[in-house]
C-alpha cells in the first residue's frame, strides 16, 4: 500500500497537468491553441501549468513560426512519458486496493 | 477514504481527455445514411436515364453522363458529411478544425487523391471495367487508414468497403449493383449503426 502512494507523482497532481499529460500521451505534439480548448482553461493557467512540467522534464517545448506566426507546440518526453505511466498505474491501484 | 474518489475522477478524466484529443467524434451518422441514400438515388439514375433511356446514344456521351453523374453523387456526399459534422460539433460546443480532424483528413485524403487520379487514368486508357471496382477499393483503403483517427466503425466499414471492391474486380459487367452494394447499401447500415449508437 505504501508502495502504490509512493508512486503517486507529486508533479502531476493538478487537473490541468493530468489533462497536459493525457494528451500528449496520446498525440505527438499539440499546439497551445489546441490545448486550451481541449483543456477548456485560461491561457495564463495553462502557460504555468506547462512550464513547471518543463521544468520537471517532463514535456518538451518546440517553437517555430507558421509563416510569420509564432506556434508553440508540446509533446511529452521519454521521463514524462514513463512517469505519467507509473502515476497511472499507482491511481489504478489505490482504486483496486478499496 | 477520500483519496479513492478523487483518484476515480482523476483516471475518468484521464481517459475522457485522451479519447477526445485523439479521436474525432463529430462524424455523424447522418452524413453515412444521406450519402447511401444519394449513391443509390445515383445508380438509378444511371440505369434509367443514362444506361436504358430508351433513345440510341453515342458511348462517348453515355460515359460522359456517367461521370456527371457520378461526380455529382461525390460533390453531394462530401457536402452532407461536412454538413452533419459541423451541425455536431456545434451541438457539443466543440471547434471542427483541430489537430485530429486535420490528421484524420490528411490521412484520408492520401489513399482518396490517389485513387481519384488512378481511375481518371483507368479512364484515359479506356480501363473501364475496373472504375468501379477502383473506386471501391481506394475508398476503403482511405477509410481503414482515417478509422485511427475516428470512430472504430469507419475502419470496419473500410474493410468491407476493400472487400466489395475486389469481389466486384472478379465480376464483371455488375458494375451499378457493387456501387449500389458499397457506396448506397454499406454506407447506410453505418450511418444506422453509428447514428444508434451515439446520437440517440
Amino acid at each position: 500500500m505504501k508502495d502504490f502512494i509512493s508512486n503517486i507523482n507529486k508533479v502531476f497532481e493538478s487537473r490541468v497537468r493530468l489533462g497536459i499529460m493525457s494528451v500528449l500521451m496520446v498525440n505527438e505534439t499539440y499546439d497551445f491553441n489546441s490545448l486550451k480548448e481541449t483543456l477548456d482553461v485560461t491561457d495564463g493557467n495553462l502557460a504555468s501549468h506547462l512550464k513547471a512540467l518543463e521544468q520537471k522534464g517532463m514535456i518538451r517545448v518546440n517553437k517555430q513560426f507558421i509563416g510569420r506566426k509564432p506556434n508553440t507546440s508540446y509533446s511529452a518526453t521519454e521521463t514524462g512519458t514513463a512517469e505519467f505511466r507509473q502515476h497511472l498505474k499507482a491511481l489504478e491501484n489505490l482504486i483496486q486496493e478499496q | 477514504m477520500k483519496n479513492d474518489s478523487k483518484s476515480i475522477e482523476d483516471i475518468k478524466a484521464i481517459r475522457k481527455i485522451m479519447e477526445e484529443s485523439s479521436r474525432f467524434l463529430s462524424l455523424s451518422g447522418l452524413s453515412g445514411i444521406y450519402a447511401g441514400v444519394t449513391a443509390i438515388a445515383g445508380a438509378l439514375v444511371a440505369y434509367f436515364f443514362i444506361l436504358n433511356s430508351g433513345s440510341i446514344k453515342e458511348p462517348l456521351a453515355i460515359r460522359w453522363q456517367l461521370i456527371a453523374d457520378a461526380s455529382i453523387v461525390l460533390v453531394l456526399s462530401v457536402l452532407f458529411s461536412l454538413y452533419f459534422s459541423l451541425k455536431k460539433a456545434r451541438r457539443d460546443g466543440k471547434n471542427v478544425l483541430t489537430p485530429i480532424s486535420k490528421r484524420l483528413l490528411l490521412n484520408l485524403m492520401i489513399p482518396l487523391a490517389t485513387g481519384g487520379i488512378f481511375v481518371i487514368m483507368l479512364l484515359i486508357h479506356n480501363y473501364i471495367q475496373l472504375i468501379v471496382p477502383c473506386f471501391l477499393i481506394f475508398y476503403g483503403l482511405a477509410l481503414v487508414n482515417a478509422g485511427k483517427f475516428t470512430f472504430g466503425e469507419v475502419y470496419y466499414l473500410g474493410v468491407l468497403e476493400i472487400i466489395t471492391g475486389l469481389v466486384s474486380a472478379f465480376v464483371p459487367g455488375r458494375d451499378l449493383l457493387f456501387w449500389i452494394i458499397g457506396f448506397g447499401i454499406l454506407h447506410i447500415i453505418y450511418g444506422l449503426l453509428l447514428y444508434r449508437k451515439y446520437e440517440v
